[in-house]
């Protein structure tokens, strides 16, 4: 069943080390910027695969390969996070 | 890489079981002792994961419970097929242990400073973080006037409802029954539509922001019909979940 950014976001803060699911990606095919958390999100295939809401093209697969995270962002033109507050 | 945590990144840690309280027949709040815990605020979540003798590990995500400031609780529904929830909702004891990360996501998230008037909105098991959020703008003292649509199969599917009943005297709170109604219910009967809506959604021009909880289907239903309400998407915000 497709979810949404909300579940992935401890995978993603995992690999990108600060929180991801406000971060805003932009689609590589539509355009359509957009919390990560509203994406569309299928856990439940081999890799988890994160989708574009808007025109459902692919903006991120994450496999993980024992002790690795595989991470294809091919389909995310920008991500923008907010800077820690530090 | 174990034991080496890195300042402000996610690292597993033993959380041990505090106590455990029925809130259904099926629905269980766990109170969680993590001595490492850096705070979160309502509306996050936390991931678990369970390893078996074999070393088969299972990772599910719940939505926290408790509000900013207070000790962790989850609350799991058990689903007959799952793999994760009929253990931690019917075996689990106290002082048992298991492994926690998090707070994880801000997105899914609400403090005073970020107002209101709020609507929130769940389905089922849904209610836990909106739940948390309320229970933070209770204990915060938040004057953003606030209103909850909680739809359930039934009054005794209902979570939390002793306490969410206590909220009327600041909060609209409302319930709708999909499956079965007691005799004489006078509250909602049904699936959220948009006159459900017409009744209790905020008006576009009051600048309301929505919080959606609950499975897939009944999330992109009730977004839906916000929208078309003309709630702007960026003041909707929604958490899916899915049985599993």
């Amino acid at each position: 069943m497709a979810l949404d950014g909300n579940v992935i976001g401890g995978l993603l803060l995992e690999i990108f080390g600060s929180d991801m699911t406000s971060a805003r990606a932009t689609c590589a095919v539509c355009g359509t910027v957009s919390p990560v958390a509203e994406t569309t999100v299928y856990i439940r295939g081999p890799g988890t695969v994160v989708r574009c809401r808007r025109c459902g093209s692919v903006l991120m697969v994450v496999a993980r390969i024992r002790e690795l995270n595989c991470v294809d962002l091919s389909g995310v033109a920008a991500l923008e996070t907010t800077r820690a507050d530090e | 890489m174990a034991g080496t945590a890195v300042r402000g990144r996610l690292s597993w840690q033993v959380a041990t079981v505090a106590a455990v309280s029925d809130e259904t027949d099926s629905v269980r709040t766990i109170l969680l002792d993590l001595p490492d815990w850096p705070g979160h605020r309502a509306g996050q979540h936390l991931d678990v994961r369970l390893t078996a003798e074999d070393g088969y590990s299972a990772e599910r995500s719940y939505s926290i419970a408790s509000a900013d400031g207070e000790p962790v609780a989850i609350t799991v529904e058990r689903l007959e097929d799952g793999e994760v929830s009929p253990y931690l909702t019917q075996e689990l004891r106290p002082g048992d242990q298991m492994e926690v990360r998090g707070p994880i996501g801000n997105w899914f998230t609400w403090g005073p400073d970020d107002g209101g008037p709020l609507l929130l909105i769940a389905g089922g098991s849904g209610v836990v973080p909106l739940r948390a959020i309320l229970r933070h703008r209770q204990r915060a003292g938040s004057n953003a006037p606030a209103r909850l649509l909680y739809s359930s199969r039934s009054l005794a599917d209902v979570i939390y409802r002793q306490e969410l009943d206590q909220y009327r005297g600041s909060a609209e709170v409302r319930y709708t029954l999909t499956r079965s109604q007691p005799p004489g219910w006078g509250g909602f009967s049904g699936r959220v539509d948009d006159a459900m809506l017409a009744r209790i959604a905020w008006a576009a021009s009051q600048r309301p922001l929505a919080f959606i909880c609950g499975p897939t289907p009944f999330v992109e239903t009730v977004a839906e019909l916000l929208v078309a309400r003309h709630y702007p998407a960026s003041r909707v915000k929604t958490e899916r979940f899915g049985g599993a």
